[in-house]
C-alpha cells in the first residue's frame, strides 16, 4: 500500500505547485501592499484649491474618519471614479478631502466645474510631494484615516462599487459610521 | 577644416540636446545617485529601474533622493526613506525578514529534501549493486 502510494508525491508536489501559480495568474502585481496601512497618516499642510491665502492641515482631521483621494485633472482613470465618487458625496455619509496630485490649479478646478465636486475640500500637491510621503505612484489612490489619524486602507486604482461594498463600507461600520 | 569644426559642433549640440535629463553641478553626486538608483525600482513601470525610467515619478523621486543626498543624509537613510513610503517592493534586492524567509531560503530547503530523497535512493541501489556484484562473483 505504501509503495504504491509513493508514486503519487510527485504528482501531489506538481498539483501544489501549479495551484499556487495559478492563483498567481489572479494577483495584481500592480496592488503593492502600501507599508503605510496601520501607521499614522504623514501630517502635511497645503493650499486649498480656490480658497487663496488658506491651508489645509492634516492635524485638524484628528477625531475625524475621512477618505483621501488622489487625483488629478491629466489622470483619465480618475474621470471613470468620478461619477462614484459624487454618488458617495450625496449620501454625506463620509468627509471626503481630494488631493490634486501635481495638477495645475485652473485644470483641476475646470474638472471640478465639469464633472461636478464630490470633495469636502480639495488640497494641491503641484510638486507632488505629498504624494510621495503618502506612497502614491499611480493616481487615482484612496485612503481611508481614522479618528486617531492612522491609515486603515489604501486602495489603488479607481473605486469601483464593489470595493466600496466589500471593503470600505465595512470598514466604516467597524469605525462607527 | 572650418567646415569639419562646424559639423562637428553642430553634431556635439544636437547630441547633447538629445540626452533625457540635465546634469547637475555636482559629478560625484550625480554617480552616487546612478548607483543608487540600479538597486531601486520604479513603481510606475515596475521592471524597471529608478534609473532607468523616464516615468514623472522616477524623475521626482531622483530630485528627491540629490535634494536628501545634499542635506548629508547616508544611502541607508534614503533607502529606508524610501521604504516607508512603498514597501520593500521599492527595492530589487529584497530583504532577508519573516516575509521572504521562504524565498530565501526555500530553494536551499528544496535542494536538501532532494538531496535527502537522492541519497537514500543511491544507497538503496548502490546495496543492490553489492548483492548483484557478489553474485557475479560467486
Amino acid at each position: 500500500m505504501n509503495r504504491k502510494l509513493k508514486f503519487l508525491i510527485p504528482l501531489v508536489l506538481f498539483l501544489v505547485a501549479a495551484g499556487f501559480l495559478f492563483k498567481g495568474l489572479f494577483l495584481n502585481p500592480r496592488e503593492v501592499p502600501s507599508p503605510l496601512i496601520g501607521k499614522p497618516a504623514p501630517a502635511f499642510t497645503a493650499p486649498i484649491l480656490g480658497e487663496t491665502g488658506k491651508t489645509f492641515n492634516s492635524a485638524d482631521m484628528k477625531g475625524q474618519v475621512w477618505l483621501l483621494n488622489v487625483w488629478a485633472s491629466w489622470c483619465a482613470a480618475c474621470r471613470d471614479e468620478h461619477p462614484l465618487l459624487m454618488e458617495m458625496a450625496q449620501t454625506k455619509r463620509i468627509v471626503m478631502h481630494g488631493l490634486a496630485y501635481k495638477d495645475v490649479d485652473a485644470d483641476a478646478q475646470q474638472v471640478l466645474i465639469a464633472m461636478g465636486n464630490p470633495y469636502n475640500k480639495v488640497i494641491t500637491d503641484a510638486d507632488g510631494k505629498i504624494g510621495i510621503d503618502y506612497g502614491v505612484y499611480g493616481v487615482p489612490e484612496t485612503y481611508l484615516i481614522d479618528k486617531a489619524g492612522v491609515i486603515r486602507y489604501k486602495h489603488i486604482g479607481p473605486l469601483t462599487p464593489d470595493i466600496l461594498l466589500t471593503k470600505i463600507v465595512p470598514l466604516l461600520k467597524e469605525l462607527g459610521l | 577644416m572650418h567646415k569639419l569644426l562646424i559639423l562637428v559642433f553642430l553634431f556635439s549640440s544636437t547630441l547633447l540636446a538629445g540626452t533625457a535629463s540635465p546634469m547637475a553641478e555636482d559629478p560625484a553626486l550625480e554617480a552616487r545617485l546612478k548607483a543608487m538608483s540600479h538597486e531601486l525600482r520604479c513603481l510606475v513601470c515596475q521592471n524597471s529601474t529608478l534609473a532607468d525610467s523616464d516615468a514623472p515619478l522616477a524623475e521626482d523621486l531622483r530630485k528627491e533622493i540629490r535634494g536628501q543626498m545634499r542635506a548629508g543624509k547616508t544611502d541607508e537613510q534614503i533607502v529606508d526613506y524610501l521604504v516607508t513610503r512603498y514597501g520593500d517592493f521599492v527595492r530589487f534586492r529584497p530583504p532577508v525578514n519573516s516575509n521572504t524567509a521562504l524565498l530565501w531560503f526555500g530553494p536551499f530547503l528544496i535542494l536538501l529534501i532532494g538531496g535527502f530523497v537522492m541519497f537514500r535512493a543511491l544507497k538503496k541501489h548502490a546495496g543492490d549493486d553489492t548483492i548483484e556484484g557478489e553474485d557475479a562473483l560467486n
